[in-house]
């Protein structure tokens, strides 16, 4: 029922400096990035032409700050959420439209898809918006760095805080595909690891429309816990059914494992309070991520970037730093090892690293959502409750599986 | 007390009863495709988007206007069912003397359009609209909410009211005769032209008022008709193409059965209606309620 691929071509020429002495270095004049992203479907507010605006605004921030000499280019695709239609565009930008670096990509299937290409075609992919941990794990790569968030930083944070504040036993409503399976099987592995026990679980389809059933099971469990294992719209129909059936007035708790702040916006918060997760990124906790956020507004609607955005801008950042210093963006391998070798530091997710196997490496935040009269306005939705320190908050170097990783 | 295959039977008082309610969105839903179908050969595809316009208008009432969700329940119906006429008055009437075939392509075209318009206006990740009655009862077995109460019983009336009006009144009558012996029908003096305008915009009506019905319950995106429309399709199709009460009794009956498949079989519960559509197909072609064309 989709939409015909639009390989959507807005090329936003930015920095066409002095006549530049270092230009010839890099491929055909032209340091090209691809925001290979969901333009129109479940993901496009999280990511779409949000995540375009931010690659567009880490080049002119760069720019600003020190002057380029090169030409920088920025073109976005539509993957549809389809595997075998990201790698398409991925492969046609690779071999036809000389890009030189994919970043966003959300939704694993693309994500693992197109880190396999760029691979092949010794590029740079710069992932934002996937969650799968297995892309730094088993399917690591020397061409790839994952960016924001993954599924075992997920469930480790939102499992064990849980637990922590006294949630012990657990039932699942899982998404049934490969990223619902992953994010239960990681999260109960936390859980049963601080203690906790995980009671049952149902798995349903994907998508569906209709929880009630499922939370009924899930009530009659007597769980104290209900991990909400699945993300986008079946994320928000579980949570106002849930409301609905008095599942929290219950006295259970619902856990969101995958939750962004576009989320709550479309829940509302009068059914949405008090629900806790994850966060990379918030937009109130600076005054440079507020600055930036109100700039996006202008631009989007009005809505406050996501932690996936926010992450392209980062990502983008660092990777110009890194070819800068090369002088070369021909060598995706070297590229990477130069963007590993130097500390991040951006304005938005501040200073950090990146290891061995690609995964950046920062603090995340346990959030809780605000009460409708604890928030001053639109967008205004969060409570920061615990910062987990970027030491904690990502998956041991040495338990991935990473063959990178010595 | 006895058990079913481990399920209590407590339990599976609550997944029946909460099969009937989904069951009402099914039958409301396939009650205006029935009726579009049965009474001017047009396979609506639009339909899903029609719902979801109906949760958005509601939602925009809210929102730009004020006006409550009882308010939105008489006037979203309206205000869709209008866009309706002006659909059919530019567009489908253009297409009554070809095959169903392109009345269908016509219309899933233009389902594509309404969802790309509203997804770039108002982003994919929905919209928040509150629950206007909030609270329920617990039934010893279940916790009923007040507003699934509401629904069920308000789609039941609303379903009983449609079938009365073309199987038992006069004006039912007109509406059949004229898709049966539409010259026949215009030689005593009935605008049928007129007649099957407005009955396209009842049907489109209809899909808005389910639309505003699920506000509170799903999530009001622009994907959210094309998602249930399918299902839809399959109810309208077991039922029997263009049959009004067999899309009622169908469609309370797979919102019964596909609510047991998720106690059993959850994994299943997406596919079983097309299971059940397979096999009624094979057996009997014309569907449950339907006759012979």
């Amino acid at each position: 029922m989709k939409k015909i691929l639009l390989g959507g071509l807005a090329a936003a020429a930015l920095c066409v400096g002095s006549p530049a002495p270092a230009s010839a270095q890099f491929s055909d004049g032209v340091i090209k990035i691809g925001v290979l992203n969901d333009q129109s479907g479940t993901y496009a507010d999280l990511s779409g032409q949000g995540s375009v605006w931010a690659a567009r605004k880490a080049i002119e921030d760069f720019c600003k700050a020190q002057k380029c000499f090169e030409k920088i280019e920025v073109v976005f695709g539509d993957h549809q959420n389809k595997a075998d239609i990201g790698a398409g565009v991925a492969r046609r930008w690779y071999d036809v439209e000389q890009v030189d670096v994919i970043v966003d990509t959300p939704t694993s299937s693309v994500a693992l898809a197109v880190s396999q290409i760029t691979r092949e075609k010794n590029k740079v992919f710069l992932n934002s918006g996937a969650g799968a941990s297995e892309l730094t794990g088993t399917a690591c790569s020397p061409n790839f760095i994952h960016w924001t968030y993954d599924t075992w930083a997920l469930a480790n944070g939102t499992g064990s805080a849980i637990v922590k504040t006294g949630g012990k036993t657990w039932y699942f409503l899982t998404a049934d595909y490969a990223f619902g399976h992953a994010l239960e099987r990681d999260t109960a592995a936390v859980v049963e690891k601080m203690g906790g026990k995980v009671l049952g679980k149902v798995r349903h389809p994907f998508p569906a429309q209709d929880f009630s059933s499922f939370l009924l099971q899930a009530q009659a469990s007597k769980a104290q816990v209900i991990g909400l294992a699945n993300a986008g719209a079946d994320t928000i129909n579980s949570i106002k059914q849930a409301s609905e059936f008095g599942i929290v007035q219950g006295g259970q708790r619902l856990a969101g494992l995958l939750v962004f702040i576009n989320d709550i916006h479309a829940i509302g918060l009068k059914t949405a309070q008090g629900l806790t997760f994850i966060e990379a990124w918030y937009w109130d906790t600076s005054d440079d991520n507020r600055a930036f956020a109100k700039e996006f507004a202008a631009a989007n609607k009005g809505n406050r970037p996501s932690m996936v955005q926010a992450g392209v801008y980062s990502a983008i950042t660092h990777y110009l730093k890194a070819v800068h210093a090369l002088g070369s963006d021909a060598d995706g391998v070297k590229v990477v090892e130069k963007m590993k070798e130097t500390p991040t530091d951006d304005k938005l997710f501040g200073k950090g690293t990146i290891r061995a196997d690609g995964r950046k490496i920062h603090d995340l935040m346990l959030v809780e959502v605000k009460k409708p009269e604890e928030s001053k306005g639109p967008w205004d939705y969060h409570k920061i409750i615990a910062t987990i320190p970027a030491a904690e908050a990502f998956r041991p170097l040495a338990d991935g599986g990473c063959p990178l990783v010595k | 007390m006895f058990e079913l295959l481990g399920v209590p039977p407590q339990a599976l008082m609550g997944q029946l009863l909460l099969g009937l309610i989904n069951g009402a969105f099914y039958a409301l839903l396939s009650l205006g495709l029935a009726v579009i179908f049965g009474l001017m050969n047009v396979i609506n595809f639009t339909h899903g988007a029609q719902y979801m316009m109906g949760a958005f208008v509601a939602w925009m009432l809210l929102q730009y206007a004020g006006i409550p969700y009882w308010g939105a329940l008489v006037l979203a119906p309206i205000i869709v069912g209008a866009t309706g006429i002006v659909i059919e008055r530019l567009l489908i009437s253009r297409l009554y003397h070809l095959d169903h075939l392109y009345g269908l392509l016509l219309t899933f075209g233009l389902a594509l359009i309404i969802e790309g318009l509203f997804r770039q206006q108002y982003g994919s990740s929905g919209l928040p609209y509150t629950n206007p009655i909030p609270g329920g009862q617990n039934l010893g077995f279940m916790f009923l909410p007040w507003y699934r109460g509401w629904v069920v019983a308000f789609s039941l009336a609303v379903c009983l009211v449609t079938w009365f009006t073309i199987e038992r009144t006069k004006l039912g009558a007109y509406l059949r005769a004229a898709t049966e012996r539409p010259e026949l029908v215009q030689a005593f003096g009935v605008n049928v032209p007129r007649m099957i305008t407005l009955t396209y915009g009842v049907g489109v009506g209809l899909a808005a008022l389910a639309g505003v019905l699920a506000a509170p319950i799903y999530t009001v995106n622009p994907t959210m008709g094309s998602n249930l429309i399918i299902v839809v399709f399959a109810v309208v199709v077991i039922g029997g193409m263009g049959s009004i009460a067999g899309s009622i009794v169908t469609g309370f009956g797979l919102g019964v059965v596909e609510g047991l498949t998720k106690v059993f079989w959850p994994e299943a519960s997406a596919t079983v209606i097309f299971v059940i559509m397979a096999i009624v197909l094979m057996v009997r072609p014309q569907g449950l309620f339907g006759t012979p064309r």
